[in-house]
């Protein structure tokens, strides 16, 4: 297991508030999980102390966003995107193959590759405790979210939560759940929307996501393309290395002068594709899965209009047989207020994404072009 | 097929017995040559049986084999003072350096040029011709600016008769551009696009150094064929060109390498300089090979870095449009403006990558299978005269054993046939030292050619590299200097 110092929030531009502050502090790599040090600072009365910390598993984090999620109080809510699964399978395996290989190639080679993979491992990490760390973060930021009880049984409660992996008949439901929602959401989606401003946002969330998307994929793409190609000057650095030391004409020092080159260039190449990864994937890759949530959103909107829409029509078939109007009355009350409510708070939420949207690419999109420019003036 | 021999006249070449002997060698001048064979063929296991102890080249050792007979009355033979006074001592003592040409490296002064490439026919018969032009101011020509146009099987005829001349007694013979079927087909099938342009354009420039690689060899550039093949006009189709591909070259000199392979009389080097240089070779050919294909999938990961690049640029740009927010657009916008010129620079940086440096190890990964073969002709040279000297100690023994039991007529013949194969051995002798002295001569040429074509390739690439960075930082200045 490793050790590591959690990062600070790098995505997201986010008020810090002295009523409540979340970070992860520490987190520890181990064989086949990553637990969190989940360390909260407030003031609020509801918390036992004003400092506490306590330790979480991945499976936590997604129990707690599945809570938000199936809470009908919050569908008027963009729910924060739950972090995705913490994969070193790859790395893992890679790390594996260079201890198979390690007899075919020179002590020099090895140890330089064991640096890279190793590099490679700790970054990932970094990276799976970073998201960990905004959801938390976007989590407490929220007025509404914050104050929600099994978010603060999360931070305070220092015993292991419990909460089983879904089952696969869970996994089932959940899956059939999606297909569903997808069916109704393209029907949804065809109705038009009364409300301009929604009429809008639904027309642009469809493009931006799909967008995203494709954008992310490309991005992945190529900072793979980087990565292998810092590889392949990994190797010719040290191929050359060899072929200098072991040479005895003065072609040596040419070879050891362009091994010292490329190993310069590797290194380089390698930050390259490290900061992309950083400013520019994860940044996609994140409002990907917001603008999911979003579109999830206008969804649960959609249905509160449709369910809204059906009570009226119950209500008026009520009153002209003249049979249950009370009831559905009732029911076409509570779907109209549900309905307004959501609209009223999907609206204020649909601007503030609005708003962080922009923050965070235009911070992240800076900060990449500096270190391009930094790169290039090293080079 | 005879081919001529350079080697004096007098030069009788005996067939081995073993699997692996170039057809040069098969012509064998004796009269004898069947009845040699016969012997030959007689138990050849047995023949080598005794010879399986480790021998050294001109260790005292020898000696007690050699005379180790199973009949007391055999005068003690002493072998020929040349199989063990150390001739090879002279050279032992000098570097390489030391065994230089007389002819002065810069002055060479003959540069040839392919060029123009075109397609001739059509269909599965059209082929590639190239304009061979030669300008020089040597008198071993007719004229001092001249031009052929030849086809690529004509350069592999080339090769393949030098290969066969020269290599089996320790020349150094430049390899020829490797066989492509997949871009021969392209080209012929009419295909003009990106990669069969670039298959042409790397096939003229392979065939341009093979022929300044050949011409710049003091020994092959006065050969007849190649002189044939840079002035004739009409030049003789190469037949056959199946055994012409360098992969066919490639297998006569491994064949050389099974041979020593199968030896079964180890020659323990007892000159350091073979064994320093044997050694060098396998270590340069290791990692030369590695060395080319780490660049070689480099260049192939360069290539989809810039197409991926662009994809994502366009991906950016349309994300770009979709937001609404237009300081962010015209950010994205900007983002994606950047990342497709750093996408050009990394193209050519790769086609750069690609030409000069790739293509020098292709060359000398190739260049040094065929100083391995060399190296492995001299043991057979070798392994040759081992063999002479055996059956003649055996002959030897014959005759002694003729002359104990008194047949007269026997006797002679026996006699005769002794003198010859001491004129062969002695033959053998001289052929083993003249490869040995051969080698080392080319030896030297090829280190000084290889370091000065290291050095040359090494330098544009460098220069390259600075060129390409600094296009890299102007651009990246321009741009934000404008959005900042």
């Amino acid at each position: 297991g490793e050790p590591h110092p959690g990062p600070r929030a790098v995505n997201v531009d986010l008020q810090t508030d002295a009523t409540l502050q979340v970070d992860i502090s520490d987190a520890l790599s181990e064989r086949d999980k990553v637990k969190f040090t989940v360390h909260t600072k407030s003031t609020l009365p509801n918390f036992k102390q004003n400092e506490f910390s306590v330790v979480r598993q991945h499976e936590e984090f997604i129990w707690l966003h599945d809570s938000f999620v199936e809470n009908e109080e919050y569908a008027g809510y963009i729910i924060p995107p739950a972090p995705p699964r913490p994969d070193f399978d790859a790395s893992r395996e890679k790390l594996q193959k260079l201890g198979e290989g390690e007899g075919s190639m020179t002590k020099e080679e090895f140890t330089k590759m064991k640096q890279e993979l190793e590099a490679e491992y700790l970054a990932i990490f970094k990276k799976t405790v970073a998201m960990h760390e905004v959801f938390l973060c976007r989590v407490a930021a929220h007025p509404v979210l914050r104050k929600d009880l099994n978010f603060h049984v999360f931070l305070e409660y220092n015993q292991d939560l419990s909460v089983r992996g879904k089952n696969k008949k869970e996994k089932l439901e959940d899956f059939f759940k999606n297909v569903v929602k997808s069916a109704d959401g393209v029907l949804v989606a065809g109705v038009k929307d009364v409300d301009d401003f929604f009429e809008h946002e639904k027309t642009f969330l469809l493009e931006y996501h799909n967008r995203v998307k494709d954008a992310s994929a490309k991005s992945d793409r190529m900072i793979r393309s980087h990565k292998n190609a810092a590889d392949d000057i990994n190797r010719i650095a040290s191929s050359l290395y060899t072929l200098g030391t072991q040479d005895s004409t003065d072609l040596c020092k040419f070879f050891l002068k362009v091994s010292e080159l490329f190993e310069k260039t590797r290194k380089i190449e390698s930050r390259v594709a490290a900061d992309e990864d950083l400013k520019l994937a994860d940044l996609l890759k994140y409002y990907l899965r917001e603008s999911q949530a979003a579109k999830d959103l206008l969804y649960r909107r959609s249905r509160a209009l449709v369910d809204y829409e059906n009570a009226n029509k119950a209500l008026d078939k009520a009153r002209a047989k003249n049979r249950d109007v009370l009831q559905a009355e009732t029911s076409q009350q509570l779907c109209c207020h549900k309905f307004e409510k959501i609209s009223e708070s999907a609206k204020q939420e649909l601007i503030d994404f609005k708003t962080r949207r922009v923050a965070a690419f235009r911070k992240n999109l800076v900060e990449l072009a500096e270190l391009e420019l930094k790169h290039a003036k090293v080079t | 097929n005879k081919v001529e021999l350079p080697p004096p006249p007098e030069c009788v070449c005996v067939k081995l017995s073993g699997p692996a002997s170039l057809p040069a060698e098969d012509i064998s001048t004796n009269s004898n040559g069947p009845k040699q064979d016969s012997l030959f063929d007689d138990d050849p296991e047995d023949l080598f049986a005794e010879a399986t102890e480790e021998v050294s080249l001109d260790s005292p050792e020898r000696d007690v084999l050699l005379s180790d007979g199973p009949s007391p009355a055999i005068t003690p033979i002493t072998p020929p003072c040349s199989l063990i006074t150390p001739h090879i001592d002279m050279f032992t003592h000098c570097s390489f350096d030391e065994i230089e040409e007389e002819e002065g490296g810069d002055s060479f002064d003959m540069h040839i040029s392919v060029s123009d490439p075109e397609k001739v026919g059509d269909g599965m018969n059209a082929y590639m011709a190239y304009k061979v032009s030669t300008k020089t101011s040597m008198s071993l020509f007719r004229s001092q600016d001249f031009s052929v146009k030849r086809r690529f099987s004509d350069f592999l005829g080339l090769h393949s008769k030098l290969a066969s001349k020269y290599l089996h007694i320790g020349y150094i013979v430049p390899p020829a551009p490797e066989k492509s079927i997949v871009g021969m087909t392209k080209v012929k099938v009419g295909k003009e696009d990106q990669s069969s342009n670039e298959f042409v354009e790397k096939r003229r420039s392979a065939l341009e150094r093979y022929l300044m690689r050949t011409v710049k060899h003091p020994t092959l550039l006065k050969d007849p064929d190649v002189l044939q093949f840079l002035e004739s006009s009409e030049l003789p189709r190469a037949v056959s060109t199946q055994a012409l591909s360098s992969a066919g070259i490639l297998r006569m000199v491994n064949k050389a390498a099974e041979a020593v392979n199968k030896m079964t009389i180890k020659m323990n080097e007892s000159d350091a300089w073979f064994e320093e240089k044997q050694q060098h070779f396998d270590n340069l050919d290791l990692q030369l090979r590695k060395l080319h294909a780490s660049v070689e999938s480099l260049v192939c990961h360069r290539r989809e870095l810039s197409v991926n690049t662009a994809l994502f640029a366009k991906s950016a740009a349309m994300l770009g449009n979709s937001e609404d927010h237009t300081a962010l657009s015209r950010a994205l916008s900007q983002l994606a403006e950047v990342e497709e010129k750093i996408d050009q620079l990394h193209q050519d940086q790769a086609n750069a990558d690609f030409y000069c440096f790739s293509e020098l190890l292709g060359d000398y990964v190739r260049l040094i299978t065929a100083v391995k073969g060399v190296f492995d002709h001299r043991m057979k040279t070798w392994q040759k005269w081992q063999d002479g000297q055996i059956l003649l100690q055996k002959k030897r023994e014959a005759e002694a054993k003729l002359q104990f039991n008194n047949k007269p007529e026997k006797l002679q013949q026996a006699k005769d046939e002794m003198r010859e194969l001491e004129g062969k051995v002695q033959q053998g002798e001289r052929d083993f030292e003249l490869i040995s002295k051969t080698i080392r001569k080319e030896v030297s040429r090829f280190e000084k050619e290889r370091v000065k074509d290291f050095k040359t390739i090494i330098i544009k690439y460098l220069e390259s590299l600075v060129q390409t960075q600094q296009k890299v930082k102007n651009i990246i200045i321009i741009i934000f200097s404008i959005s900042y």
